[in-house]
């Protein structure tokens, strides 16, 4: 009977932001569908009605079945035989009931059968997804497939494929093999053309999430005898025409629901997308962009759980005559989960909002010339989503796993129990600071936007706002934060070696994600009064790291590199 | 073969989370300190007619329900999960109906609805917990009632086979149709509500429900008839008016108790022997804790 939208205000509260109505104006395309399709929305107030309406089923399917079932699906996990792999029964039940709600496809177009919502709610709907079973949004999540179908693929295979997903149809990205793991470029799946113009694919794919998908997207080496990421193209392999068996699938530490397969294409049927040699350039840079954004949000789904099972133990234990919450040691610990929670949240609809704007903007071009003014905007939220992209999945994804790990604190003993969920969340965690990119991955991506000043011009934009009086003294700490790391990042640029700005780019980066994070709070308190505690919680924390590291940057004596660098 | 499936559904106070003021002083539910939900079997036996629609496509699905004009929520929440259309039989002077009553005026829908293969309701509602309106409204009809449902495990022939939870096991059986199925909770839960109806559907409304609507809210359900529910009253159905409402409930409630369990029954047993073991494991057998 638990609902996992309605219990959770903050979510309403991310999905009415203000610019919310220009998204769903640009995306509705001032609401023609309605003619067309029964259940397209007449305007505004009833597209976000139609949101709020369908994440509440969300909600419920969430709290009623996914999240009971969580456990079982962690005991008894997904399997191999016969070349296949299995779900556990109740991921089997969990999928059912996703299709039964319709709810895959959720961002697909309305003329393949898909709902059309923006990313923002789509993007929420997996964050309540991912509190029910961290596991389980690996499955939900990569319905994104099917939006790098849509860009990229031709209307004939966008007809025939996008509809079967929005069916409930599951879909996998097989993108690493042995020897190529962050290293996409190595990728060495072989794919031949025949003399009619068809392909096959021959090789092995490992690590591959749901590996046994009705539709793959692949990522293979389309050009004989190059070695780079310029001789491989993507494919789409539909599990009907066979030529892919299972050969095992991984013993995991978590997520164990989800079945990470070893892959062997024999002969295996497949159709080129897109152009040739574009494949990791272009397809794969976007399906890791979109699939880094679910991740992000799974990151949040995790630290809600946390946070929820850490605050309600800590009121039940009683320990020396008073619940353990009453001691300043342990309320402490859950303010900062509550904190990292609300600020990782709030980068994520920020994040998804800018991906909504350009991503809408990309798609009117197809339809008609944008004016100069509309490509000027693409590109500005193009690059806004871009640097906020790598952060917000980067951050978050280390805020859920120390989150899992104060909650186990919070546990005391009982937490190391297999007996509270708070053991699995822990074990559930770890792979979102890995997978989709390493957090050191999503630091690479990030750094230019530190060192071409992206963040730096976002902070100005917030810093804008005016906020209520009692909030000011955390916008002025702000704008004090703001000056270090400018200063800090320009001390970086003057050295201007590429190894040392590789040495310190993790802590430019999380300086400004620290601040970002801080003043989406800090707008966050200034609409919804309820955030203020975590804005205060948040910026004090913001504070000590960021001058944690100004300070290691400032002093840093440039002679003690090799102590760091030489092994 | 498509099937004319009615389903029949109840608004009920959520009895499940009851608190002190539930109850009025004069023993009748205070419906204003609940919430009024979707009668939890009745979602059973509406999950059981989705599946015989899955299995049987163009079937239809009607879910007939008797309650305050409200009770059209409980018909929307039906749709937005697969059913067809919908029917709120409401009246002034269907009020107070006991048993007895609803199930006349039920069948009298029933009647005017006509043409139907089979019949489904929940076992009980839990407001009442009676399991009498179900059996009741076959006895009206003249036909065959299938009780404590659990699956239906097939239809066709003119003949279903169901399989009944009972208190001892499970028990399956063929009836001709057409006739009354009463599901179990123990049957599957009702699927969920599925997107893409809840966004066409949400604004379907009964006539009393339109009538309290804006003009242009009004002229939008006009034009689309889909949005139209309908809402019948005890004329329109040809119900006797002695055999609806009060004067056709002959159950009159004389007092209702609030009964507090107090004493606990407690046995105490001796002996870590096999012996003692097994004397618990009859007794706990004979008193139907376990078996």
């Amino acid at each position: 009977m638990a609902n996992f939208y309605t219990d959770n205000p903050d979510l309403r509260h991310h999905l009415n932001h203000p610019m919310m109505r220009k998204i769903v104006e640009l995306k509705e395309r001032d609401y023609t569908d309605a003619e067309k399709f029964d259940y397209a929305p007449l305007n505004f107030e009833d597209a976000m009605d139609n949101y709020d309406r369908v994440l509440e089923v969300v909600g419920e399917l969430c709290g009623d079945i996914i999240a009971p079932n969580a456990e079982s699906v962690d005991h008894e996990g997904a399997s191999c035989s016969g070349g296949r792999a299995h779900y556990a029964s109740a991921t089997v039940d969990n999928l059912e009931a996703c299709r039964q709600a319709g709810l895959m496809g959720m961002a697909m177009p309305r003329r393949f059968g898909g709902l059309n919502f923006p990313i923002t709610p789509y993007i929420m709907a997996a964050d309540i997804v991912s509190r029910a079973d961290t596991g389980f949004e690996n499955l939900w999540g990569l319905q994104d497939c099917a939006e790098t179908l849509y860009e990229f693929g031709d209307e004939d295979q966008k007809a025939r494929f996008i509809p079967r997903v929005c069916e409930g149809e599951t879909m996998s990205m097989d993108l690493t093999e042995p020897d190529a793991g962050s290293d996409l470029q190595s990728v060495m799946l072989k794919a031949t053309q025949n003399e009619d113009g068809t392909w096959v694919l021959n090789g092995v794919k490992r690590f591959i999430t749901n590996g046994d998908a009705d539709l793959h997207l692949v990522l293979a080496r389309s050009e004989e005898g190059t070695k780079d990421g310029r001789g491989l193209s993507m494919f789409i392999y539909d599990k009907r025409n066979g030529g892919v068996t299972v050969r095992r699938i991984e013993n995991k530490m978590g997520i164990k629901g989800s079945p990470t397969c070893e892959l062997v294409y024999k002969n295996a049927p497949a159709e080129l997308c897109g152009s040739r040699r574009m494949g990791l350039i272009k397809y794969v840079m976007a399906l890791m962009n979109g699939a880094r954004l679910g991740i992000a949000a799974q990151s949040v789904g995790v630290s809600e759980l946390a946070y929820r099972e850490a605050l309600a133990y800590a009121r039940d234990r009683r320990q020396f005559g008073k619940a353990i919450i009453e001691f300043p040691a342990v309320a402490e610990m859950i303010a900062v989960m509550k904190a990292k929670l609300d600020a990782s949240r709030s980068l994520l609809y920020e994040c998804a909002r800018y991906v909504d704007l350009y991503k809408v903007l990309e798609d009117i071009a197809k339809e008609r010339r944008l004016t100069p003014e509309e490509r000027a905007e693409c590109k500005h939220y193009n690059r806004i989503a871009d640097a906020l992209t790598p952060m917000a999945k980067g951050m978050g994804s280390e805020y859920c796993n120390q989150n899992a790990y104060d909650c186990i604190q919070v546990h005391g003993g009982s937490g190391f129990m297999k007996d509270y969920a708070c053991e699995r969340l822990y074990r559930d965690a770890r792979i979102t600071s890995i997978y989709e990119g390493t957090t050191q991955l999503q630091v690479v991506a990030a750094i230019r936007h530190v060192t071409t000043g992206t963040y730096n011009n976002l902070i100005e934009e917030y810093a804008k706002n005016e906020v209520r009086p009692e909030l000011q003294g955390l916008k002025d700490r702000l704008a004090v934060l703001t000056e270090m790391y400018t200063k800090a990042v320009a001390a970086v640029a003057e050295v201007n070696d590429p190894v040392y700005t590789d040495f310190m780019a993790r802590r430019m980066v999380e300086m400004a994600g620290n601040i970002v994070m801080g003043y989406l709070l800090l707008l966050d308190a200034n609409r919804t009064e309820s955030f203020t505690k975590s804005a205060q919680v948040y910026v004090n924390l913001a504070a000590a790291e960021v001058t944690r590291h100004a300070e290691f940057i400032n002093t840093f004596d440039r002679a003690q590199l090799a102590a760091y660098l030489e092994h | 073969m498509s099937l004319n499936i009615i389903v029949l559904a109840k608004q009920v106070p959520d009895t499940r989370n009851v608190g002190k003021d539930a109850m009025k002083a004069d023993g009748t539910i205070n419906r204003a300190a609940l919430p009024a939900i979707f009668n939890p079997e009745d979602l059973n036996a509406l999950e059981q007619a989705l599946r015989l629609k899955d299995a049987n496509p163009g079937s239809t699905i009607t879910v007939l329900t008797m309650g305050l004009p409200k009770a059209a929520e409980v018909i929307r929440e039906a749709i937005y999960r697969g059913a067809d259309t919908g029917i709120v039989l409401t009246d002034r002077a269907l009020g107070g109906a006991d048993t007895l009553a609803t199930s006349y005026s039920l069948a009298q829908a029933v009647k005017k609805i006509g043409k139907y293969d089979i019949i489904l309701g929940g076992r009980q509602a839990i407001d009442g917990d009676t399991a009498q309106v179900g059996p009741q409204i076959a006895e009206k009809l003249g036909i065959p009632q299938v009780t404590y449902a659990e699956e239906i495990v097939s239809l066709k022939d003119g003949k279903v086979t169901v399989k009944r939870r009972l208190e001892h096991g499970i028990e399956t059986v063929v009836s001709p149709l057409p006739c009354v199925v009463t599901v179990n909770g123990s049957a599957p839960d009702c699927r969920p509500r599925n997107a893409k109806r809840l966004m066409k559907y949400k604004y379907a409304v009964s006539p009393s429900e339109k009538a309290a609507l804006p003009e242009d809210k009004q002229a939008f359900v006009d034009a689309r008839p889909y949005l139209q529910l309908n809402e019948w009253g005890a004329a329109f159905v040809d119900a006797d008016p002695e055999q609806i409402g009060f004067p056709g409930s002959p159950t009159k409630v004389k007092t209702v108790e609030n009964v507090v369990f107090t004493a606990k029954e407690a046995l105490q047993l001796w002996g870590a022997d096999d012996a003692g073991i097994e004397h618990l494991i009859q007794d706990l057998i004979a008193n139907h804790t376990i078996g």
